[in-house]
């Protein structure tokens, strides 16, 4: 049997064993994740399995593991790099951003970095400081980084696998609330491509973009507006550099209405870029302006705030109403 | 992995029996784990009765809190806590030795000083129960704020050592940091700083021998406080489970500091007795066997000995600091079950000095937000 039922992070487990069985040039680096197997247990098992020298309990400092990822790609290693979590990437920005990024350019193509890094991203885990951030815009505005969020076990069996092989350096962000969402996974099947967005509920009245965490709150929205007649088509983005936005575009010139949901702070956020490239491609079809719905402008806040912070299900009705009555 | 002839295995504390840790050649310590008084060369302490028994009482109250906290998380009332358990003397001593004007700059887990600071620990408890990032007033209490971020608080206490400086000010500065901190860039350039500009900061790094599941192994190849050598000021390691050991070593580099003679690298050789936090499962990574040989060098139980041997305390006294410890527990316990959650709006302020029309906005949109549902619900 082909098709088993999996959480989001048993799904990541078992497609990185995958990946790891087929490529021995695979290897995993990071705080906890060998003995341990990493603090939400994604890399359990794993060491035991294929040893040290490939899954590496790393010495505790991030610019360090990104740098020697570096050049351990450059001796033609695919390391996949995990950050605890989301708020403690940034001691490694600077070599992301400056090195990782930049690599291939900068060497004609004769250097490639196939690097992976995995953020546990988002919020809504009742965590302290630092440990509930959606740093993905910043990637994002970083030319020669690709960046993708799953949603689901499925995406994330295959998307990780897919990641690993891909030849650039990919963000790869995993919605820490949900990795104990469970889905039947079919590992024999063939999976879409990284880099699609995908319509996971077709609709008339307004087209609902989101990815990584909220793609579930935005279809438990949908099937609450369906009880009061409300049609709403989701789009789970998937990747969010490059966009795909081809599935999307054709969605608001029937729908004529656009909502954007993320959980990160709505200004220069995804939405941003989703509003002012919808506005490009579907001026003349659309009814109302592309609304954005996500974090306040605030610092993220401690954990009893968290649920008014956080975009939910009504928030999201409540832009849907607003993008209707224009 | 081979390690090097440093790490030798040979016990570190006499009697205490510990053959997985390496060789600890200099190790100061004043009193042993069996409650024994020892000199040492470098170091003196002289303390009277009342001192020793309040040092005492300060470690069996921090304690309690901290067990009270634990509970308190296994209830449900905070979302996660940083457990000191293990770590009292060296926080106790660490803090005790500080000056009213000094300032300390902690991680998450440095309970221990804060309370020789005096924030009340209700304010260190909201930060873990969600309510806010730490309700203390680092300026006031000379205790800054705690900083998730590892390492982040040296550079911070080497630039305000830096302030201290040029304002020929006679205080000195306090970063605390684990030994898994030690790996990060941050905290290698904060001792390059520090040393650069002789600035009045120590560096107590207590060394609880895990990073979360990584052994101290993974970030070291020699004893922690020789890698102050290499950056050039003195590095000292203390027993960290003896508070007078700690107190003696942490004032005469505060001492040093404040007399301009800049940075010292103190490692305080101690054990987490706990999980790294409650979300934490150290049978994953640890023996318990090696948990058992640590309680033989408890930090409490050998001051208990101490003062009871020598007729320092006696029995009212062990008793009436139990009866006060009774008392922090409910006080802390009540005061976290009937702790206010924050207004919604509390997230909208002080992110600036000067607000931005655009996020008074955003708040006036959030309030009218908040409000249409009390509206719906009439
Ligand atoms: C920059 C950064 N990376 C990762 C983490 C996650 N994390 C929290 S505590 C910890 C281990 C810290 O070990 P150590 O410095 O020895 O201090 P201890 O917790 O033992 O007191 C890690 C990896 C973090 N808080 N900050
Ligand atoms: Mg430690």
């Amino acid at each position: 049997m082909s098709t088993q039922t999996l959480t989001i992070g048993k799904a990541l487990n078992l497609g990185l064993r995958r990946v790891m069985e087929d490529d021995a040039k695979v290897m995993l680096m990071g705080e906890d994740i060998g003995r341990l197997g990493g603090v939400f247990r994604i890399t359990d098992g794993l060491q035991k399995d294929f040893g040290e020298d490939r899954v590496v309990d790393t010495p505790l400092a991030e610019a360090g593991i990104l740098g020697t990822a570096v050049g351990l790609a450059m001796r033609g290693y695919r390391p996949v790099c995990e950050i605890q979590f989301d708020g403690f990437v940034f001691p490694a920005y600077n070599q992301i951003v400056t090195q990782v990024a930049k690599i291939h350019a900068r060497s004609r193509g004769k250097l490639a970095m196939p690097i992976v890094i995995r953020i546990p991203f988002g919020g809504g885990i009742g965590a302290v400081e630092h440990h509930s951030e959606s740093p993905e815009a910043y990637f994002g505005h970083t030319p020669g980084l690709k960046v993708v969020a799953v949603s689901n076990p499925v995406d994330a069996y295959w998307g990780i696998q897919q990641a690993i092989a891909h030849p650039d350096p990919i963000v790869f962000l995993e919605p820490k609330r949900r990795y104990w969402d469970k889905a039947e996974v079919d590992t024999a099947a063939t999976p879409d491509p990284l880099f699609a967005s995908r319509v996971v509920r077709g609709g008339d009245d307004v087209t609902v973009l989101a990815y990584g965490p909220m793609v579930k709150t935005v279809l438990q929205a949908a099937e609450a507006a369906a009880e009061e007649g409300r049609s709403l088509e989701v789009v789970d983005l998937r990747t969010l550099s490059p966009l795909d936005l081809d599935p999307v575009v054709e969605s608001v010139r029937r729908t004529g209405r656009c909502v954007m949901v993320h959980e990160a702070p709505v200004t220069l956020g995804l939405g941003a870029e989703i509003a002012a490239r919808i506005t490009e491609e579907c001026f003349h079809s659309l009814e109302a302006p592309v609304l954005r719905v996500g974090g306040y402008d605030t610092p993220y806040p401690p954990s009893k705030l968290e649920e008014e912070y956080l975009p939910d299900l009504d928030r999201v009705l409540d832009a849907v109403d607003r993008s209707l009555e224009y | 992995m081979s390690v090097s002839s440093a790490t030798e295995v040979v016990d570190p504390v006499p009697g205490a029996g510990a053959p997985h840790l390496p060789r600890q050649p200099d190790l100061v310590q004043l009193l042993t784990p069996e409650g024994e008084r020892v000199e040492h060369p470098d170091y003196a302490i002289d303390l009277d009765d009342q001192q020793l028994r309040e040092l005492y009482r300060d470690l069996v109250l921090v304690r309690r809190w901290d067990v009270e906290a634990t509970a308190l998380q296994r209830q449900g009332e905070l979302g996660i806590w940083a457990s000191l358990l293990g770590q009292e003397a060296a926080q106790v001593g660490a803090g005790r030795a500080l000056q009213p004007g000094d300032t300390a700059f902690p991680t998450y887990r440095e309970h221990g000083v804060a309370w020789t600071r005096g924030v009340d620990p209700l304010h260190v408890i909201s930060l873990f129960r969600g309510v806010d990032n730490g309700g203390w007033d680092p300026v006031a209490t000379g205790f800054n704020l705690y900083t998730v971020v590892i390492g982040a608080q040296c550079l911070h206490a080497t630039g305000y050592a830096m302030g201290v400086q040029r304002d020929g000010s006679e205080t000195a500065v306090l970063a605390f940091l684990g030994d898994g901190a030690t790996s990060q860039g941050e905290v290698n350039e904060a001792m390059i700083w520090a040393a650069s500009f002789s600035a009045p900061v120590v560096f107590f790094c207590q060394n609880n021998q895990y990073a979360i599941s990584v052994p101290l192994e993974r970030q070291s190849r020699v004893p922690l406080y020789q890698r102050a050598a290499g950056f050039g000021f003195p590095g000292v390691r203390v027993d960290g489970n003896d508070v007078l050991a700690v107190l003696a070593v942490t004032r005469a580099a505060l001492v040093a500091a404040r007399d301009g003679q800049g940075p010292t690298f103190i490692e305080a050789f101690t054990y987490r007795m706990g999980a790294h936090t409650t979300s934490d499962d150290p049978t994953r990574y640890r023996l318990a066997s090696e948990l058992e040989e640590w309680k033989l060098r408890d930090p409490i139980a050998r001051v208990k000995a101490y003062l009871s041997r020598s007729g320092t305390a006696d029995q009212d006294f062990f008793d009436a600091v139990e009866a006060e410890a009774d008392e922090l527990a409910v006080r802390i316990r009540r005061g976290t079950t009937e702790m206010p959650d924050p207004p919604g709006t509390a997230m909208f302020d002080q992110v600036y000095a000067e607000q931005t029309p655009h996020l008074a906005a955003q708040q006036a949109q959030f309030e009218a937000y908040q409000a249409s549902f009390g509206e719906a619900s009439e």
